[in-house]
């Protein structure tokens, strides 16, 4: 079990730059999650990592060692793949196997007529079986042992690729968007697998997905990829509360934080001709970006921010509820009953948690609050 | 129930009485659209196979008495005729010639121009020439290629001081020459099928072979390859099988059947038989021989193989 590393990675294919100068640390055992929108580079990254794919610059060094010449199976890595990647000829302890008998067995062991002819193969064998039906047993597929992958449902195929991947101890698992061809409940349901069995495995993940949930859900850290960039990297938490930048916001939060363009005047930020008790540090006259969190909006007769009610979508506890401020889209996140009886065209007021909205300059960096609070 | 429901039952009879058989109107247009289809396979395909059954019974010769039915006196004739023994034997030793000799070397060829950088069309074009081309005209160049004596193969051996081998014309090397060409004739299309199947196998699995620990190409070839080829590995087998039984053109142009009989197949014999002798009969019973063989390949390649290459 190791860390891994990753230093200056550059990829291009054909003259179009895929992966621009990627650093990235993982600390031995920890799980991280490489999401952005696809096309991102993170896949490519991935397969940097596992071996398949050679970068054009830099080193992968995995638990210390440099590996960026090794060849995949030299690695020491798993793969879980978004397809599964089943050996379809193969039955599932077969499949589970493989692995272990391409690193246990001789050449001529691993022939299904010659294993007899070579010695202290059956021995080899009897381990492999073992360490297959424990890894099975830990996925619950042991009594699918026999099938083949094509009589299995996609959940099922998945835990075998799963099994695959932990029967043989791996240093590091790689897994490229292991849960994007499942149905919703299973997909929640897997991802907590995933998660125990990682806690339990206690080795190190790399896990791509363009799914924020999965991202924010599943790992220990977050690292966001944008065209072929990190954009940031950091504590799920952390990147929700604290985004370094306009698109790392914009990217994790369901639904979609609220950006609101205005102008600083007199030290506050004016949004649609609406002067907010926001207190951004730029100077009078500079446009900058309010971003509001939909569940940090409250409807209160009283509030500052004016809105038209433009539909509402029931969540059951919560309302979405969909408006435009002047040509500002702005949708919140408000318990059911509050939302009650409102119709299209009526027009609300919102208050806002404001110290916790977050700013931005207008070209999308972040931008902190000036004075103290206390002044709200 | 409602009165929806009840609605079709109620102008049921109106319908039926309109239709001239009692058939359900969805029948009657899968009927009518299957007709055409029906028609032509009747008219194409099983009356001639039908009529070829009956002449098989009958002694017809063109221009000679009336037919008279005979039976299976034609094939009873063939059990005890050496000619067509000779021919089905050899038939059977070109195909057990040829058939592996153009799986392997295609499959191994297909393998290589996958495997490479650059020139696939280049390379594809070129071993598919043989398929696309005249065999009949191709066969001159072969017979230059094996004279005993102007040609260059001849030369060649007799660079390396070995003495000159009267390919087409000594009945101890005929059907060995005439395996040659048909291995040349079928590698090109054996590469096309194996490169096709190729480019269908998912390149997940051969990246999970890698990180599995399949470091050598022979290791991939095992778990990933071969076993994903398996479905077009028995269609290039029973095709190739079939069109090797078919050798007929290379014989014709080039030995007709000869020296001594050491290179008549079963097809020629037909040939013979119904188009220089004119023994009909005769000639349909071969053929219905002929097909049957093939039949017995493709129950076997439908029935028994498909089940086991394809993984369900």
């Amino acid at each position: 079990m190791a860390g891994i590393s990753i230093e200056g990675v550059r990829k291009s294919f054909g003259g179009a730059a895929i992966l621009h100068d990627i650093s990235l640390d993982l600390a031995q055992g920890e799980f991280l999650s490489l999401v952005g929108p696809s096309g991102c580079g993170k896949t490519t990254l991935l397969r940097i990592i596992a071996g398949l794919e050679q970068a054009d610059a830099g080193r992968v060094s995995i638990g210390g060692q440099d590996v960026t010449r090794l060849r995949p199976a030299d690695r020491d890595v798993a793969m879980v793949f978004q397809n599964y990647a089943l050996y379809p000829h193969l039955t599932v302890a077969q499949n589970m196997a493989v692995p272990l008998a391409m690193r246990r067995l001789s050449v001529l062991g691993r022939l299904p007529l010659l294993r007899h002819l070579s010695p202290g193969q059956a021995a080899a064998r009897r381990g492999i079986m073992d360490d297959v039906r424990q890894a099975a047993d830990m996925l619950a597929i042991g009594h699918l042992l026999d099938r083949r992958p094509g009589q299995l449902s996609g959940g099922q195929r998945q835990r075998v690729a799963l099994g695959r991947a932990v029967v043989r101890h791996p240093a590091a698992f790689l897994m490229d968007e292991p849960l994007s061809n499942l149905d919703a409940e299973l997909r929640a349901r897997t991802r907590k697998e995933i998660v125990q069995l990682h806690r339990r495995a206690g080795v190190t993940t790399v896990y791509v997905t363009h799914d924020q949930v999965e991202a924010m859900t599943m790992s220990d850290r977050v690292a966001l990829m944008q065209a072929g960039r990190i954009l940031q990297i950091g504590k799920p938490r952390t990147m929700y509360d604290d985004p370094a930048s306009l698109a790392v916001a914009q990217f994790l939060g369901s639904p979609r934080i609220n950006t609101l363009p205005g102008t600083v005047d007199e030290g506050r930020v004016v949004v649609e001709g609406l002067r907010l008790p926001v207190h951004p540090a730029a100077a009078d006259g500079t446009g900058v970006t309010v971003g509001l969190r939909p569940e940090t909006l409250r409807l209160t007769p009283a509030g500052p921010l004016f809105a038209a009610v433009e539909h509402l979508e029931s969540l059951g506890a919560d309302s979405l509820l969909h408006t435009r401020c002047g040509a500002t889209p702005l949708v919140a996140r408000v318990p059911a009953a509050a939302a009650d009886g409102l119709r299209p065209g009526e027009a609300v007021r919102f208050e806002a948690d404001w110290p916790a909205a977050l700013l931005f300059t207008a070209e999308g960096a972040r931008l902190a609050h000036a004075r103290a609070m206390a002044h709200v | 129930m409602s009165e929806a429901a009840r609605l079709p039952a109620a102008l049921e009879p109106r319908l039926q009485s309109r239709l001239p058989w009692r058939l359900h109107p969805e029948a009657m247009a899968g009927l009518l659209l299957a007709g055409p289809a029906v028609l032509a396979l009747t008219l194409l395909l099983l009356l001639p196979t039908a009529a070829l059954l009956v002449l098989s019974l009958t002694d017809m010769e063109l221009g000679g008495p009336p037919l008279r039915w005979i039976g299976l006196a034609n094939y009873a004739e063939l059990l005890g005729d050496p000619g067509f023994r000779i021919a089905l034997r050899n038939t059977l030793v070109y195909v057990a010639a040829v058939l592996p000799l153009s799986v392997a070397l295609g499959l191994g060829l297909a393998l290589l121009i996958e495997g490479g950088t650059r020139g696939r069309a280049f390379f594809r074009a070129v071993f598919f020439l043989p398929v696309v081309s005249l065999l009949v005209s191709m066969a001159t160049a072969w017979e230059y290629l094996l004279h005993p004596t102007i040609g260059p193969l001849n030369r060649a051996l007799a660079a390396f001081g070995i003495a000159p081998v009267n390919w087409l014309g000594s009945s101890d090397w005929v059907l060995t020459s005439l395996c040659m060409i048909g291995v040349w004739e079928n590698l090109g299309y054996v590469v096309v099928l194996f490169l096709a199947g190729l480019t269908a196998i998912p390149p997940e699995l051969r990246a999970a072979a890698e990180t599995d620990g399949a470091r050598r190409g022979w290791d991939r070839f095992w778990l990933v390859t071969w076993p994903m080829l398996g479905p077009t590995t028995l269609f290039v087998v029973t095709i190739t099988a079939i069109r090797c039984l078919r050798v007929f053109d290379t014989v014709a142009t080039l030995t007709q059947g000869g020296p001594n009989k050491a290179s008549e197949v079963l097809l020629h014999e037909m040939y013979l038989e119904g188009f220089t002798y004119f023994r009909i009969g005769y000639s349909a019973a071969i053929t219905v021989v002929f097909l049957v063989v093939v039949l017995g390949l493709v129950l076997l390649q439908t029935r028994v193989l498909e089940r086991r290459v394809h993984y369900q």
